[in-house]
């Protein structure tokens, strides 16, 4: 088994062209600029194209304009540079534009500790489009998840027509961390479905028995219109109230009625535990160490990792808790999912334990925080 | 060929608008180009410049306001054979100005005709990028207060290859959009109009005085020679395609033996510059040779060559769960403020602990054993320190062997390099 040594930027690089990206354009910004050097040495040899914008605003609208013409696109940046990206998100949102966007999370507020960790931007990265439209937002562990979550943000990109936001962190993406390249998940790979040959095209038509409207690309034989104006189905701005009503249901139930799909998780359940601890990002990686430390003592206790955040992996999440009294939720700022958590489990003992000051929770303070219920 | 115009939507503009005559002249320039609309991208702006794109039978994108080039220029990069058209009035000029610096700096084939109507038509007639300051707008004396910009001065200045001025009444704006289009590179027509529904309610301007105004500033002559340069997809494609071949990541193979079965922490304390992160680097490659598992994490500053720069590594034969470290098998100690950084770190050692402290270095008080070592007196210099701690902890069987890291050093180095980093292996003495 011989082993790697990688860091998550890189390994999110790596997953991205593994799921045909061919389209990478961003702007610098410590703790993500790494994964545009990657794509810098990965695409262009290859005929892949990687643009450095002249802002993130630029980055962000490159991809959109790329992925409208059929290609799968990714950018990267940090908490500010999505709060630059946030008018394209909401463009990406409504106007159904598959992107995947990685947020390498740092200390904020605002321009906050560059080389600093902090999981503060989870709720910003649901909430900061304009609409409040669902988005879909998946958080990586390490650096494998890194690759492989990478490679589902694109599948679902593609499949949902939407933004996927890959929450990572300085921590994880510029940790570097052994990694065995022969034992990653790699999914199939999934591509916007094309409309059936032979009628015409109406580029926000639904199909019966569909949720997402078929794809063809600006550029090609069959003409296509994009807008960014409330539209039907043929992408001409719209002010009929029924068709925007179901145009807006159905951005909001393709995702969130199809969670139970992709949301991935790990549950490590120990048998007889009445305790569960919820986390998600580089803070699993010190609930895992008390949950094994634990389980070897005799102590039973179970942890729930959340990788799929954003829609709310509901059933995952009731599922976890069935048989469980306590649940510790522990975030890398000073409490958000927990929030959620909380409207899901009105029955349980509920507690949690953050921190932002640019340091990892540690497995000791976890055990402590336990200590106290 | 047949017009692009979409007949079941016809333009929705102000009667007397000039946006209208823009439209038509644009259309008639398609035809002249005998293009066909899937060869044509309409990418348009937001306001009334950005209802362009529905009155035509061509591929489609309105985005947001000022956003129009990002959008364009990700399409052209994606789709180099199509006819891509931006219609941005001056307000999208004003909001998206990064964006036409570097559109002009870019020179990627695209097409920007600006609908220059002084205002902002749509909301209110405010004042805009272009709006005089002698002009009655929308919102009050502020404009008095913000000088114009000249559009065209702009663009040529920040490289655009091709830029061109014209009335929106001008019989010759048919063949000054085609010639625009058929350029292969950035090409940008300042088209001067008319907004009866804001504009010419209080300020007098009419398709005579436009000529006027124009006549007395110095003539567009289209393509700008002095910017004249190979355009940007063409050259990607070129340059790009000639890149050397990313390498696949190293796999290491498993050739030692571990020092220990116990997982082991370390942690570098040093200053950027010494190369801390290249050592921590090694030290994880010297575990994998031994079929450990290791991981890295570093902290510094935003500054480059200044500052602290820690990092904490762990070699462990189980999975990695926690990246940070609590009991350190041994702490490098390189620098003062790599100390300052970790200095609470000291205090909880204990004897388990060994710290390699380079001479000159002052520690704070710890129960650890403390290995004092002189790098300067065996002529190593600063930037190889944190290289040399290494050797020092394999010459000591401490973390690592000497086969393990001769085996990172081999993975890691080539050539010179190499041949330096195995010479300062052999400069330790213990």
């Amino acid at each position: 088994m011989p082993l790697s040594l990688m860091e998550g930027n890189e390994a999110i690089a790596r997953g991205a062209v593994a799921a045909g990206c061919r389209f990478f354009a961003g702007y610098p910004i410590t703790p993500a600029t790494t994964i545009y050097n990657h794509m810098l040495n990965l695409l262009p040899p290859s005929g892949g194209i990687v643009v450095q914008g002249e802002d993130e605003i630029a980055s962000i609208g490159f991809c959109l304009g790329a992925s409208m013409a059929g290609m799968k696109v990714m950018t990267a940046t940090s908490g500010p540079g999505i709060s630059l990206y946030s008018e394209n998100i909401s463009f990406a949102v409504g106007s159904e534009i598959p992107i995947v966007i990685v947020d390498v999370q740092r200390l904020g507020p605002s321009t906050g500790s560059a080389t600093r960790g902090a999981d503060g931007d989870i709720n910003f990265l649901r909430w900061g489009n304009s609409g409040g439209m669902p988005v879909i937002v998946l958080a990586p562990v390490d650096v494998k998840d890194c690759f492989s979550l990478t490679m589902h943000a694109f599948n679902l990109a593609e499949k949902f027509r939407c933004p996927v936001f890959i929450a990572s962190n300085k921590e994880i993406a510029m940790t570097r961390e052994s990694i065995d390249l022969n034992a990653l998940e790699q999914p199939d790979l999934i591509d916007r479905s094309s409309p059936p040959a032979g009628k015409p095209y109406f580029p926000f038509q639904v199909a019966e028995g569909q949720q997402v409207p078929d794809f063809l690309p600006i550029g090609g034989r069959v003409l296509v219109r994009q807008t960014s104006s409330t539209h039907g189905q043929e992408g001409y701005i719209t002010t009929d109230h029924e068709e925007i009503s179901q145009m807006l249901n159905r951005l909001q139930n393709k995702l969130e009625s199809a969670v139970d799909q992709f949301s991935f998780y790990d549950l490590l359940e120990a048998q007889g535990s009445e305790t569960l601890i919820i986390a998600y990002g580089v803070t699993a990686r010190a609930a895992k160490a008390v949950y094994r430390e634990f389980n070897r003592h005799g102590t039973p206790i179970s942890v729930l990792i959340l990788k799929t955040l954003w829609p709310i992996p509901v059933n995952t999440i009731r599922k976890a808790v069935r048989k469980i009294k306590r649940v510790l939720v522990v975030e890398m700022n000073l409490g958000q999912y927990v929030r959620e958590i909380e409207r899901l489990v009105p029955d349980t003992d509920l507690d949690f334990y953050g921190q932002m000051n640019g340091r990892l929770i540690t497995p000791t303070q976890i055990k402590e925080r336990l200590a106290i219920g | 060929m047949d017009s692009l115009l979409n007949d079941q939507r016809p333009p929705v503009f102000c009667p007397g608008c000039s946006h209208e005559h823009i439209t038509h002249s644009l259309d008639k320039a398609l035809q002249k180009l005998s293009l066909a609309g899937n060869q044509v991208v309409i990418v348009s702006d937001i306001g009334c410049s950005g209802l362009f794109d529905t009155f035509f039978h061509t591929h489609a994108l309105h985005g947001l306001h000022g956003r129009a080039l990002t959008y364009a220029t990700g399409l052209k990069m994606a789709q180099p054979d199509s006819t891509v058209v931006v219609t941005m009035g001056d307000g999208g000029q004003g909001i998206g100005g990064a964006h036409l610096l570097a559109a002009c700096r870019r020179n990627l084939d695209i097409t920007l005709l600006i609908l220059n109507n002084f205002n902002f038509g749509m909301t209110g007639g405010q004042f805009s990028s272009t709006t005089p300051t002698t002009a009655e707008v929308g919102s009050g004396f502020l404009n008095q207060l913000e000088r114009p910009l000249d559009i065209c001065q702009v663009a040529q200045s920040a490289g655009a290859p091709y830029v061109d001025r014209c009335s929106a009444f001008h019989k010759d704006l048919v063949d000054k959009i085609q010639r625009a289009i058929k350029f292969e590179g950035f090409a940008v027509i300042d088209i001067w109009g008319i907004c009866p529904g804001r504009y010419t309610k209080k300020n007098r301007l009419t398709a005579k005085r436009i000529d006027e105004a124009l006549s007395q500033l110095p003539r567009q002559e289209g393509i700008v020679s002095e910017n004249v340069r190979p355009e940007y997809s063409r050259q990607y494609r070129k340059i790009g395609r000639g890149q050397k071949s990313a390498s696949p990541p190293l796999q290491i193979d498993i050739t030692c033996e571990p020092v220990t079965p116990d997982r082991q922490e370390v942690v570098l304390l040093g200053s950027a510059g010494q190369r801390i992160i290249t050592a921590g680097e090694i030290l994880c490659l010297a575990g994998l040779s031994a079929g450990l598992y290791s991981t890295q994490k570093n902290e510094y500053n935003v500054t480059v060559l200044r500052g602290p720069s820690v990092s904490e590594l762990i070699l462990s034969p189980a999975e990695i769960d926690f990246t940070g470290i609590d009991e350190p098998t041994a702490v490098v100690a390189l620098s003062q403020e790599g100390v300052e950084r970790r200095k609470a770190l000291f205090a909880d050692l204990d004897t388990g602990t060994t710290v390699i402290c380079i001479d000159g270095v002052q520690l704070p008080s710890t129960n650890a054993r403390v290995n004092q070592i002189d790098l300067k007196s065996w002529g190593i210099k600063k930037n190889n320190w944190a290289l040399a701690s290494l050797a020092v902890l394999a010459k000591l069987n401490l973390i690592i062997s000497q086969d393990m890291l001769k085996s990172a050093l081999t993975v890691r180095f080539s050539g010179k390099s190499l041949e330096e980093a195995l010479l300062l292996f052999d400069q330790i003495k213990i």
